[in-house]
């Protein structure tokens, strides 16, 4: 009855690459409109947790949940089937992901890698498809460059381009890993600055993977803490930056600002 | 003169030959390369199997083996193809299964994460092949596929075997009844060099058109 306000919801969900399991039993649920920081150190799963979601991994155990339908199974008779690629291709409409390397379409303009998706998908007439990407490329800061090709573009203005990209197809649950880890620091706020204002315009459901720590903390409603394929700890930003309740949490903190991070 | 004008006339004749065995037999061998091409992409093993043998079969004999069997043994079992379909056959589907690996290669080189954004957007297969792999792995095929249409035009003269009056074939009439060595074999290599330039030049036109935002690095994006 609650799955109703659940944008997304993993119950039990291992993942397994041969012997190894990059995700133990997993459960976490984020209810619509949520903003979501996944944190954790390198080979926790917070990637794994993301293209679980966007269909680019299967799961071995568990279920996993999106809008109150099943993802990864169907309906059949009192139990569940594997889904088929009928229904991924229904249940993917809810979701858009940005990946850390962008993985624009480089054969097509910045114009086209953001009006042509929704036509091609939506069935969208070329006129509100083009005059959508401009708003689009106007929001993102990029409205004049609409005619380059993303060989053309820095890293931050490519992944600005790939945030009105995923914006086009209008989903309601919006996945980002790491979108700023590939960029030179200088070129990091002007897509913060984007994910900020996708953030507070508060429909969208965010899961966003980062090390960018204050970020995290100033954006998102709840922080989830992943270690060896499980959430440790989740909590308020404040509570889980300030007061962790872990050990690991704390030891994962103190690295990061060891390593020189600010978290607050 | 008129001596002349009838061996200038056997030239332009073995030329046309050649230029139209060229033309059918490439469109052959890019139907054959992308078929089995993209086939041999497939996950399923059965869906890799016939194009796998159809194309080790072809790349494994040669050229002039197969137009032997193709014009003289099929006829045993009740197929009969005229010169020119079994030539631009035989070319077609050799040049193809070398063209098939050129298609295979270039489709498996789109990185995955095209692919993956392709899923992101929804694509289906077949709107991921069409709108985001193919035009990517086309840039790639076209330098080597410039190359195979170079390679089947100087297959053309093994034609002659299965009795197809081609440019080499009808050049070397001249010669005997002309005697003049000289000017048939000159006419034969300043012959080739057009046609092979003129695909040179089809080519890089074809890739200038489809490499647009490639350039400074197709896989930089
Ligand atoms: N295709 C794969 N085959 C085998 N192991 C994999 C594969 N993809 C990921 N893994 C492993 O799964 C584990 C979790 O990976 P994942 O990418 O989800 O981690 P992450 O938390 O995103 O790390 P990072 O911060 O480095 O991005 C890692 O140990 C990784 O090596
Ligand atoms: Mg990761």
């Amino acid at each position: 009855m609650s799955d109703r306000q659940l944008a997304v919801e993993f119950r039990g969900v291992s993942k397994l690459y041969g012997a190894l399991a990059v995700l133990k039993e997993l459960s976490l649920s984020v209810p619509q409109g949520e903003k979501i920081a996944l944190i954790g150190p390198s080979g926790s799963g917070k990637t794994t947790v993301l293209r679980i979601l966007m269909t680019l991994e299967t799961i071995q155990a568990g279920t996993v949940w999106v809008k109150g339908e099943p993802l990864w199974h169907m309906p059949k008779g009192d139990g569940l089937a594997p889904a088929t690629e009928t229904h991924l291709h229904a249940m993917r409409r809810h979701i858009g992901m940005v990946f850390q390397h962008f993985n624009l379409f480089p054969h097509m303009t910045v114009q086209e890698n953001v009006a042509r998706p929704p036509q091609i998908v939506l069935g969208v007439t070329s006129g509100e498809a083009e005059q959508r990407a401009q708003d689009l490329l106007r929001l993102v800061g990029l409205a004049q460059k609409g005619a380059s090709y993303p060989a053309q573009l820095s890293g931050g203005q490519k992944q600005r381009v790939a945030i009105a990209r995923a914006l086009a197809m209008q989903p309601a649950i919006m996945l980002f890993d790491e979108p700023t880890s590939a960029l030179d620091p200088e070129l990091v706020e002007e897509v913060l600055a984007v994910l900020r204002d996708i953030a507070l315009e508060g429909k969208t459901t965010m899961l966003l993977v980062t090390h960018e720590m204050s970020f995290a903390r100033e954006i998102s409603d709840r922080i989830l803490f992943l270690d060896g394929g499980a959430i440790v700890e989740e909590g308020p930003p404040d509570q889980i930056f300030s007061d962790p309740k872990e050990e690991r949490t704390r030891l994962f903190l103190k690295k990061i600002i060891a390593a020189g991070h600010r978290i607050d | 003169m008129s001596q002349f004008s009838d061996y200038a006339w056997m030239i332009l004749d073995g030329t046309w030959v050649t230029v139209k065995i060229t033309v059918v037999a490439s469109v052959v061998a890019v139907i054959v390369a992308l078929l089995t091409g993209v086939a041999r992409t497939s996950k399923f093993f059965w869906i890799r199997l016939g194009p796998t043998l159809f194309v080790e079969l072809f790349r494994g004999t040669s050229c002039y083996v197969q137009l032997f069997w193709a014009f003289f043994a099929l006829p045993f079992i009740g197929i009969s193809l005229t010169p020119f379909v079994a030539s631009v056959l035989v070319l077609g589907a050799n040049v193809g299964s070398y063209g098939s690996e050129v298609v295979r290669g270039a489709i498996a080189g789109v990185p995955r994460g095209q692919t993956e954004a392709s899923v992101a957007l929804n694509f289906t297969k077949l709107q991921r092949f069409r709108h985001v792999v193919f035009p990517q792995a086309l840039v790639a095929m076209l330098p080597p596929a410039g190359n195979l249409f170079i390679d089947l035009l100087k297959l053309t003269p093994l034609t002659s075997l299965i009795t197809m009056s081609d440019l080499t074939y009808n050049a070397m009439a001249v010669r005997q009844q002309t005697g003049s060595t000289f000017i048939a074999l000159a006419t034969i290599l300043v012959g080739y060099f057009l046609m092979s330039s003129a695909i040179a030049w089809a080519i890089g036109r074809i890739e200038r058109r489809a490499s647009r935002g490639l350039e400074t690095g197709p896989r930089a994006a």
